[in-house]
């Protein structure tokens, strides 16, 4: 194998096939942008709501709900992963049911039950400290905490057991030589070590709850979604609000998607493939020269 | 200390007939062995004989499936009591492995904490000492192994040598009356062996009681009190070591230092 010296001309590879590609996907959005401009909507409407105050009100409480529903998911998940992978018969067994229900049925039922808890409890005691009627308690607010929460926790579950997982069993014995109880080798050694494993599935996990979280407008928790809904069954500019939500929601996942790859490429320093971004990627694929 | 201190020609570890499987597989098919305070008692044999797991069942990483196994005069992994035998609690069995240092062949230091942290982790969580002071002992630990200089380094930055040095120092600084070495110069290139067996003879000089599976006869003959030599789940032959590795008595002895010397 020869390297060629600077007077040679080496052709690269011509990728003739990425600009064809192109081109069909920029005539595809042309079309797509016609048929839009076209279409029977007010995109003044749209613009208008952007920032109006209930608007903007209902996008702090989706990141409200979303951040306390995820701490809540990761909290049970972790509680739920250690007790799956648990020697104790009854403890793991517990834990394998609640991943499994709680996976297995819709997040939109889940919140509507939540919310609806009254049906089954009307009255909730507390020995010593009173009773309350469960509809006073299950405030929008706590049902779409617990629905999304509850449910996030069945997912961080198996996200965290995979981490666990992921930790070499020479540290479990290096530590259980040493005299460290099952719980302290869990925290001081194994959990510290899976995080590399768990932090990126869970921030994908937290995207999706930014929107997830729009499925308690059903239960009139008041975030964007029922912002939206609100203006629009006064002013029947449905697609309109609609737009302007989705707006949101891509800003709001954007923003934390880069938050995220960040995070991601700290975690895996020294790993090739995570050097650059999406849009790096692309430019220096489309690139007619020679890979730098 | 949960353990009474023995006395002085309690063996430190008893074995009568101990037993072991993996399912169908009898690992170890009844072991009498002993180790006496202060003895350095090297295991050898061809992989496979059982030698890892009996070391193993000694700080019940492994669980005894027959047999007795004491360790200063207390059954591993079982509490006696009027006569009957009581399953330890998890707990319990994390108390009980505190006096006995173990060191693996893959070295199995934590790799989020630096050197210094390794070492004095236990101490800090398991016998909750002050932190400065375990600190200044951890510090003198690596001093011993000859690593003064890298208490801030972590488990990535060190050469195979230097990592199983921090992790004897890391098992002596539960203060063990009983060190256990798992093959601890097997995954080592062979520059890095002797700095490790340098600290581990200078622990034997200095009346440590230990039990060595390993593959280094020099090591046995200079350092080892006791030579045994196992084979298919049983102990073939032991004794001096010289003796044992000069002339072996028996067949399969002498067929695998023929292949080892």
């Amino acid at each position: 194998m020869s390297v060629p010296s600077s007077d040679v001309v080496a052709v690269p590879v011509r990728h003739y096939g990425r600009w064809v590609g192109a081109a069909a996907v920029l005539v595809v959005l042309a079309l797509l942008g016609v048929a839009f401009a076209n279409a029977d909507i007010d995109y003044g409407v749209t613009a208008q709501f952007f920032t109006a105050p209930t608007i903007l009100h209902g996008m702090v409480n989706t990141l409200i709900i979303s951040v306390l529903a995820q701490g809540l998911g990761i909290g049970l998940g972790v509680l739920a992963a250690v007790m799956r992978i648990s020697r104790n018969p009854v403890t793991s067994s517990v834990a394998a049911v609640y991943i499994w229900f709680f996976r297995g049925t819709p997040v939109l039922v889940q919140l509507l039950v939540w919310y609806n808890l009254a049906y089954v409890f009307p009255t909730i005691t507390l020995p010593g400290l009173g009773t309350w009627q469960t509809n006073d308690v299950m405030t929008p607010f706590l049902a779409a905490l617990l629905g999304l929460g509850i449910n996030e926790g069945a997912y961080m579950a198996e996200i965290v057991r995979a981490g666990i997982s992921s930790v070499d069993e020479g540290q479990t014995e290096a530590a259980h030589a040493l005299g460290m109880s099952p719980g302290k080798t869990m925290r001081r050694i194994v959990l510290p070590q899976a995080m590399r494993v768990i932090i990126p599935p869970t921030g994908n996990e937290f995207i999706n709850m930014l929107k997830t979280s729009s499925l308690a407008y059903a239960i009139q928790y008041n975030e964007l979604l029922q912002s939206a809904v609100k203006i629009y069954s006064n002013n029947l500019a449905i697609i309109e609000l609609l737009f302007t939500v989705s707006l949101w929601y891509l800003i709001l996942t954007s923003v934390f998607s880069i938050v995220q790859y960040r995070i991601e490429r700290r975690f895996s320093r020294g790993t090739r493939g995570m050097q650059e971004g999406q849009l790096g990627r692309l430019l220096k694929n489309l690139r007619m020269g020679r890979n730098p | 200390m949960t353990l009474t201190e023995p006395a002085a020609n309690t063996p430190v570890v008893s074995a009568q007939g101990v037993r072991k499987h993996f399912g169908q597989n009898e690992v170890l098919k009844g072991i009498d062995l002993e180790v006496l305070p202060g003895e350095v008692l090297c295991l050898i044999g061809p992989s496979g004989s059982g030698k890892s797991t009996f070391l193993r069942c000694i700080n019940h990483l492994e669980r005894v499936d027959g047999g007795l196994l004491r360790v200063e005069g207390q059954l591993v992994g079982y509490r006696e009591k009027n006569g009957k035998l009581y399953e330890l609690r998890e707990k319990e069995v994390a108390e009980r492995r505190r006096g006995i240092g173990m060191v693996f062949q893959r070295f199995n230091l934590f790799p989020h904490m630096t050197a210094e942290q390794n070492v004095l982790e236990a101490p800090v969580q398991v016998l909750g000492e002050p932190t400065h002071e375990a600190r200044e002992r951890a510090r003198a630990l690596l001093d011993r192994v000859g690593l003064g200089d890298k208490y801030k380094a972590y488990p990535r930055e060190l050469s195979g040598g230097q990592q199983q040095r921090v992790a004897i120092a890391r098992a002596l600084a539960m203060r063990p009356r009983l060190m256990l070495f798992d093959e601890p110069t097997s995954a080592l290139d062979p520059e890095l062996v002797g700095e490790v067996l340098d600290v581990m003879k200078q622990l034997a000089e200095e009346g440590m009681t230990m039990l060595v599976v390993t593959h280094e006869m020099g090591f046995a003959r200079e350092v080892g009190d006791t030579l045994v030599f196992m084979d298919d789940g049983v102990v073939v032959e032991s004794g001096d070591p010289a003796e044992v590795l000069a002339k072996p008595r028996h067949e399969r002895t002498q067929a695998f230092l023929s292949k080892v010397l």
